[in-house]
């Protein structure tokens, strides 16, 4: 299989709907920042101190006992072509920053469930990153984990006992943890509850962001939340914070979906079929615009004001209509205009609700 | 308290942030937080880190030991020292807000632990250790655990177990001197 497929199709395995609570929590993830030991960290890297990196990690991956990572392909920056980069940043697999600089000694590895990435020399040597459906992130941190551990078996990290995992910047270190999940709050954005959320969330020590586009309604009304601190908390306690944090939030959440319907039902039935009604019948939609009607058109489901649609197709809407998923369907450079028109096209197949 | 943008409404979101040490408090409203979002709360970043340009922001927010303009930092001030693995300054650091290397962090310990307090609110790591990297510390994790243990069998008076455990840190810390390992 290797990274063409996964550059070839939309489906990764964050996308499959599976896990818990995941009408709301879309997916989990966790990352771990490690760096190599006597090697300067990425930004101070050259040609011949990157190849360095590179050629460890590679052998990493042959030699490992363990099969999560062993056979795993480290891809090449100069191999990957520029939209094949930015269908891996939609995809949510590597970072713009990493796709935005494409240096020779730069790349990635990713399984062929794309449910875990390794970015080599972004920010840190490795960032190791699991990304599942739904609220799972347990199971993330083991697989981040397990995944950490089979590199290390041939891998010596910059590690203290005072500071933990040494990273490039001070931010990570410790853990190296990043623990986030990908949240749809509709209700919370319609009510205006947004700011009161996310002030609520901030003063547990975690931070709140907006996934695509910027403002207080979040485009889409999705949602990361992430812990702060990576130092002097244990990898169980960050995840056991952000999960307590988390389910709280999909409470509040469900708790105003019915206050909605118990108080605004028509103003609500309004809004979610009037977006159904311009993605189904539109001959042009800017991405903007869909994942706005699309978070009402999820949200809708969710209330059983639509029909029961597979969620794993909404999922894979998020990213199939992205400019350049929708350029590599299509095969060639398309004009602004072009996409749109496939945008609309694309949504109206898979939205098509009986 | 009314918000201090429009100086109208009342303020209901409150925020602290240091800069250069100095604290610095900003009350808003709603609405006038919602247009200052995006500085704020740090919108847009996407899933991964930055969003805005951290590099530059932690310069600041290092700056404790960043020279005076115009004024060249004397010798045997903070900044001045260089790290043997990398080169790198405690100066350039607070410039460009990444360090140099993992050796870095025992170079400019002094200047960095203060820092690690700020951000993590703590400067002791309590989390994973790695198996061959961290050898002896791992050891010592697990004696560590087997003392606890060894205290809690003997309040519960299971002398059996705790002649047990005992044995084994007697082992593990013969282990521990021997080790050839690093660090």
């Amino acid at each position: 299989m290797g990274i063409s497929d996964i550059l070839n199709r939309t489906h990764v395995a964050w996308m499959d709907a599976q896990g818990p609570e995941s009408d709301i929590v879309i997916s989990s993830r966790v990352r771990l920042a490690r760096n190599l030991r006597a090697i300067p960290f990425p930004h101070l890297l050259n040609e011949k101190t990157g190849a360095q990196v590179i050629a460890q990690v590679n052998q990493a991956l042959k030699t490992s006992k363990n099969n999560i990572s062993r056979g795993l392909v480290l891809v090449p920056f100069n191999q990957l072509s520029s939209l094949d980069r930015s269908v891996l940043v939609e995809k949510h697999l590597i970072s713009p920053e990493h796709a935005g600089n494409p240096l020779p000694y730069r790349g990635v590895v990713v399984n062929d469930e794309g449910s875990l990435a390794i970015m080599v020399n972004e920010e840190d040597h490795l960032r190791i990153q699991c990304v599942l459906s739904g609220l799972q992130l347990n199971q993330a941190n083991k697989y981040a984990e397990l995944a950490d551990d089979s590199l290390e078996e041939s891998l010596d990290y910059a590690f203290d006992e005072k500071h933990g995992y040494l990273t490039s910047c001070p931010t990570n270190v410790g853990t190296g943890m990043r623990a986030s999940v990908m949240l749809h709050l509709p209700a919370v954005a319609i009510t205006n509850q947004t700011n009161t959320v996310i002030q609520s969330i901030t003063q547990l020590g975690l931070t709140v962001r907006g996934m695509y586009g910027e403002g207080t309604e979040a485009t889409g009304r999705l949602y990361q939340v992430s812990n702060q601190v990576t130092l002097g908390q244990s990898e169980e306690d960050i995840i056991n914070n952000l999960w307590t944090v988390v389910i709280q939030i999909v409470e509040q959440e469900r708790h105003l979906r019915e206050r909605l319907l118990k108080e605004m039902r028509y103003q609500v039935e309004d809004r979610v079929l009037r977006s159904y009604g311009i993605l189904t019948n539109a001959r042009m939609v800017s991405s903007t615009e869909a994942l706005s009607l699309l978070s009402d058109v999820r949200m809708g489901i969710d209330m059983r004001i639509l029909p029961e649609v597979n969620r794993q197709v909404l999922n894979e809407l998020l990213v199939a209509i992205m400019p350049s998923h929708l350029q590599k369907a299509f095969g060639e450079e398309m004009e602004p205009m072009q996409r749109d028109i496939r945008r609309a096209e694309i949504i109206k197949q898979k939205l098509n609700l009986k | 308290m009314y918000c201090d943008e429009c100086k109208q409404r009342p303020a209901t979101v409150h925020i602290t942030q240091f800069y250069n040490g100095k604290k610095v408090e900003m009350h808003l409203c709603g609405e006038c937080s919602a247009q200052k979002g995006p500085h704020i709360l740090q919108f847009g970043g996407g899933f991964f880190d930055g969003g805005f340009t951290l590099p530059k922001l932690l310069g600041g927010f290092f700056g404790g030991g960043a020279p005076v303009a115009g004024k060249a930092p004397l010798a045997g001030q903070v900044g001045v020292h260089v790290c043997p693995g990398c080169g790198m300054s405690f100066n350039e650091f607070t410039q460009v807000g990444r360090l140099g290397c993992g050796e870095c962090y025992a170079t400019f310990e002094n200047e960095i632990d203060p820092i690690l307090r700020r951000i993590h609110g703590n400067y002791r790591h309590l989390g994973k250790v790695p198996t061959r990297s961290g050898g002896k510390f791992k050891l010592q994790k697990t004696i560590d655990d087997l003392k606890a243990q060894l205290q809690a069998a003997i309040g519960n008076e299971q002398y059996e177990k705790a002649a047990e455990l005992r044995d084994r840190i007697k082992e593990l810390e013969k282990q521990k001197s021997n080790y050839q390992g690093r660090g």
